[in-house]
């Protein structure tokens, strides 16, 4: 269906973009001057955003009849190359519009939460550069009507997210951190790259409208290969397996980025991608079912290494992979998936950055201790802390009347409608996830909150102020509330089914599924309670069984890429080196050699006596006149 | 009657022009060997000379006697002449060795040459060239000068004129290279007065043969204190003293 | 006389004058033998004047000894100012613009 121009205050809608463009200019061009501010105009901007964001969303739910609630504000012509042509626009629909509201909602709390959390550190303002920075690329990428536009968004992320993990440029783990999640992404982003090829060679345009009109005529092999090729980018963006490994080290930066990027919006990415080609995914099956195996394979993948982490900010990472595969999994069961999979991702984005942020408040109480056998007992001493993070971890593992247990629900039930062996064993992992999730969310907290003190000496653990307990408080909020909101009366599938479908058959609040999930959350929950809760937690790291040793090395995720990729890369490499130095240069220094030794020899030529040169002279007019008579003759 | 003599030479009958022409060609053909085998370059200008000779008794008898006069006048007389003058100045004496100091020279330029000869007489050979003998009157038709008169001032004009330029330009350039920069101001009369009274020889030396007892040019000259004069026996002359015949007496004193 | 033979021996004065620029070390000599050269050509000029029927060769070959004087007057005055300042004719004496 073709949009509708936008009008009224829609108008508008390049102000979303601008207010944090704006921001990024002049806080990273304006340099040291604006360093006394500069936090503030950061904050503000996202804030801009978000009013803005909500007027549009009140706009749009406004419109009813022909046309929907999608509406197009034309920008400018990007590209005009003979029959390739771009036009730049927003595309403002109940996909997009969700995504907007949550990037610049959360990022906003996460702003303000940064003027605290970073107001020791005297960079704090090329940092909210680069956080508004990551949110004009982020929004760019939700809004924008062409996958071109989508997929400048895409690497303005990729570099934000690279300057943001390496933010603190002299630690060299941050900076090896950085390159590898740029270097990961960008193998997924070639898949996406290519996709964006493929529609072109195909259909001729690249605008979401054209594709989606024309994805009929390619047939189902083209399908197949976009959907397989988008899901590569996906994977890159959403650290699914096999392009998991750099999230875990992204946890290098700082926890506002962790939280923000990492947890909320730059990792949902790869979803919103494929929620939005869905009429791709449409028309492939195969390509469906890799999506749901992928997310399948990663929801297990990431759950059993966030049971090893010590780390706070890694097992949380670990959460954040399997949530995410939760999502990739929903995505790829169509109609019937995809509500679910945005209405977990809006929910994940409260509860996780809740989550994120609550270890940054607890980071911050204990002089930046990140290992969690350096914590317990804390629940006194940070007592919003502990209730805000005690909120987002009832909502992760799925109790309800919490967020998370409305949308997880909803996705195993749609892995379960799927039928047949697929559904089945869909369905399976995803209950057994919920069960290892709630077993390594609860060692999280009993770790951390309650058991006995096991702090460094210097430790003096306080509450964070102002600006770091309120944005927790308002995600909590979310938390508690978020999915019941979105998934109770079909509200979200009444508002998001015009773009995606909505699910076959409805289901009610209760099922077997849902049921067997919620006791194996019980189950776990007691399991962590027997292991560290019953017991003083160890200061040292015991050995544990060969699953928690290979969890511990993240599933062996690096040594995997290290020899399949990193050594035969660099063997390579040194070939190509070798091969530079001994050919081409070889190449080049014989030529010069030649040259050189020719003259060298020629110049003996040059004896000095004009009685030699007058020889030669005498022979090339023998010659000459010789030429002249074969030719005339 | 003139435009007959200036034709002569081309009514001669065939038989005596070949004869003459045969004779000239040898003639030539050896003075030019000759030329480039003697040692001495005065024999080199000699037999130069021959062959210039020769080259004008040829131009006149294929009809073209301005040609050979102006060659006997301005080539041999004038160019020729000037090559002596230059020997007399700086190498009468110079002679060159026959060992070649540059390996492979004479040979290559043998085969060079050789080769050369070959391919212009293939030349001349496919060339067409017929008979000049009835188109001599032709040739001539209102006489010799006044038809080279005619393609000079009238088709070659212009050739003309920048030779004349070339021609001022050699003079010039003749002049400037040959000319020596004095480095101390040229000595007046009075200066020239001065050394000699300085250097205590205040008469000149009295001319050659006053004090002479032979007048044979190998002896040396007398002077007045009765010593002999060294520089009074050409060099020319002191270089052809036989090794092993015995120098007259007074010789012995000039090379002692 | 067929212009031919008159060719023929310009031919060979010409070579001849050719091999004694080659061969001879005195610079003079070596002249003479250009002149030589350029004698043989003239011999041929008049004798395709002859042939052709036209004066045009005639007035070559004086223009050609026009040049040939004037050439000869440049190069004696070069050869003189050599001499001057080294004390030698010989054309391999000079011989310093070599490897």
């Amino acid at each position: 269906m073709t949009p509708i121009g936008a009008t009224g205050m829609l108008r508008e809608s390049w102000l979303l973009l601008a207010f944090p463009v704006f921001g990024a200019v002049v806080l990273l061009l304006g340099g040291r001057r604006t360093d006394r501010w500069g936090h503030l105009l950061g904050a503000a901007a996202p804030i801009a955003s978000f009013v803005y964001a909500v007027i549009a969303f009140f706009a749009l739910l406004g419109y009813h009849g022909p046309g929907g609630r999608s509406r197009v504000l034309h920008m400018y012509d990007f590209i005009d190359a003979g029959s390739f042509h771009v036009n730049m626009g927003i595309l403002l629909d109940p996909l997009s519009i969700s995504f907007v509201l949550l990037i610049t909602g959360v990022g906003s709390l996460i702003h303000v939460y940064s003027i605290g959390y970073m107001a020791h550190d005297p960079d704090r303002r090329r940092f909210f550069g680069y956080l508004n920075l990551f949110i004009a690329a982020m929004l760019l990428l939700v809004v924008s009507d062409n996958y071109l536009g989508l997929y400048i968004g895409w690497e303005g992320v990729g570099l934000a997210s690279y300057l943001l993990i390496g933010f603190w440029q002299s630690r060299n783990s941050a900076a090896v951190a950085a390159k590898k999640a740029f270097v990961v992404n960008r193998v997924g982003d070639t898949g996406l790259t290519i996709a964006i090829f493929l529609m072109f060679a195909e259909f001729g345009t690249v605008s979401f409208q054209g594709v989606f009109g024309s994805v009929h005529s390619g047939g189902s092999g083209v399908a197949t290969a976009l959907g397989l090729l988008l899901l590569l980018g996906a994977c890159g963006k959403s650290a699914q397996v096999p392009l998991q490994s750099w999230l875990l080290d992204a946890m290098e930066g700082p926890t506002p980025v962790s939280a923000l990027i990492h947890a909320a919006t730059m990792v949902t990415a790869g979803v919103y991608l494929l929620v939005r080609s869905n009429p791709i995914l449409a028309l492939s099956g195969d390509a469906r079912l890799a999506v749901t195996v992928v997310g399948a394979v990663t929801l297990l993948f990431g759950a059993l290494i966030g049971c090893a982490k010590d780390d706070i900010k890694k097992a949380l990472a670990g959460s954040t992979m399997s949530q995410i595969g939760y999502m990739t999994l929903a995505a790829g069961l169509g109609p019937a998936g995809y509500v679910f999979a945005i209405a977990h991702l809006l929910a994940h984005g409260f509860f996780k950055a809740g989550l994120f942020l609550g270890a940054g408040s607890v980071m911050h109480g204990m002089n930046d201790e990140v290992n969690m056998r350096r914590y317990g007992g804390l629940a006194k001493y940070m007592p919003v802390t502990f209730a805000t993070f005690g909120l987002g971890y009832l909502a992760i593992i799925g109790i309800p009347p919490f967020s998370g247990f409305f949308t997880k629900d909803g996705i195993i039930e749609a892995a379960w409608d799927k039928g047949g062996t697929s559904g089945a064993i869909l369905a399976a992992c995803a209950i057994l996830g919920a069960g290892i999730t709630a077993f390594y969310m609860s060692r999280v907290m009993l770790m951390t909150y309650s058991g006995s003190k096991r702090w460094a000496a210097e430790a003096h653990p306080h509450e964070s102020p102002a600006t770091m307990t309120w944005p927790m408080i308002l995600l909590a909020v979310g938390s508690v509330a978020g999915g019941g909101f979105l998934v109770l009366g079909q509200r979200f599938e009444n508002f998001l089914g015009p773009v995606t479908g909505v699910p076959p058959t409805a289901h009610g609040v209760w099922s077997a599924a849902g049921g067997i999930a919620l006791a194996l959350a019980v189950a776990g929950v007691g399991i962590a309670w027997y292991m560290y809760g019953r017991v003083p937690v160890p200061a040292e790291v015991p050995r544990g069984s060969f699953v928690t040793v290979a969890a511990r090395k993240d599933l062996y995720g690096d040594a995997l890429n290290e020899s399949l990729l990193m050594r035969p890369g660099s063997w390579l490499t040194r070939l190509s080196v070798y091969f530079d130095n001994t050919g081409v240069d070889g190449l080049v220094r014989s030529v010069a050699a030649l040259v050189g030794g020719s003259s060298g020899q020629l110049r003996r030529w040059q004896t000095g006596f004009v009685r030699s040169y007058a020889l030669y002279m005498f022979a090339g007019g023998a010659v000459l006149v010789l030429l002249l008579l074969v030719v005339r003759l | 009657m003139s435009h007959q003599l200036l034709a002569a030479g081309t009514n001669a009958d065939a038989i005596s022009r070949e004869t003459v022409f045969w004779i000239l060609a040898i003639l030539a053909t050896g003075a030019a060997l000759t030329m480039i085998l003697v040692r001495r370059a005065v024999h080199c200008a000699l037999m130069l000379a021959v062959v210039m000779l020769c080259l004008a008794t040829m131009y006149a008898m294929q009809g073209a006697p301005f040609l050979a006069f102006v060659q006997i006048i301005v080539y041999t007389g004038a160019v020729l002449m000037l090559f002596l003058f230059v020997l007399m100045l700086i190498g009468i004496h110079s002679s060159d060795s026959i060992v070649e100091t540059i390996k492979g020279q004479r040979l290559a330029a043998g085969l060079a040459a050789i080769g050369l000869m070959v391919l212009l007489s293939l030349g001349i050979g496919h060339a067409a060239l017929g008979p000049p003998t009835h188109q001599n009157d032709a040739l001539n038709g209102s006489g010799n000068m006044p038809g080279i008169a005619q393609l000079i001032f009238s088709t070659y004009v212009f050739p003309f004129e920048v030779t004349g330029a070339l021609l001022i330009t050699a003079a010039l350039g003749a002049m400037v290279l040959a000319h020596r920069e004095r480095t101390s101001p040229k000595p007046t009369q009075r200066d020239l007065v001065a050394r000699r009274l300085a250097s205590g020889h205040l008469a000149p030396d009295p001319s050659p043969g006053v004090y002479a007892l032979h007048d044979a040019a190998d002896r040396p000259a007398l002077l007045p204190d009765g010593s002999t004069a060294p520089e009074s026996v050409s060099t020319a002359l002191a270089q052809r003293l036989v090794e092993d015949e015995e120098p007259p007496a007074v010789m012995k004193e000039v090379e002692s | 006389m067929s212009p031919v033979h008159y060719v023929a021996l310009s031919v060979i004065l010409f070579v001849i004058g050719g091999v004694g620029v080659l061969v001879r070390r005195n610079a003079i000599i070596i002249f003479m033998c250009i002149e030589l050269m350029l004698n043989a050509c003239n011999l041929a000029f008049v004798a395709f004047a002859s042939m052709h029927g036209n004066l045009d060769g005639q007035v070559i070959a004086f223009f050609v000894m026009v040049v040939a004087a004037a050439e000869v007057v440049v190069g004696l005055a070069i050869l003189m100012a050599i001499y001057r300042a080294r004390r030698s004719a010989s054309v391999d004496d000079a011989n310093l613009l070599k490897y």
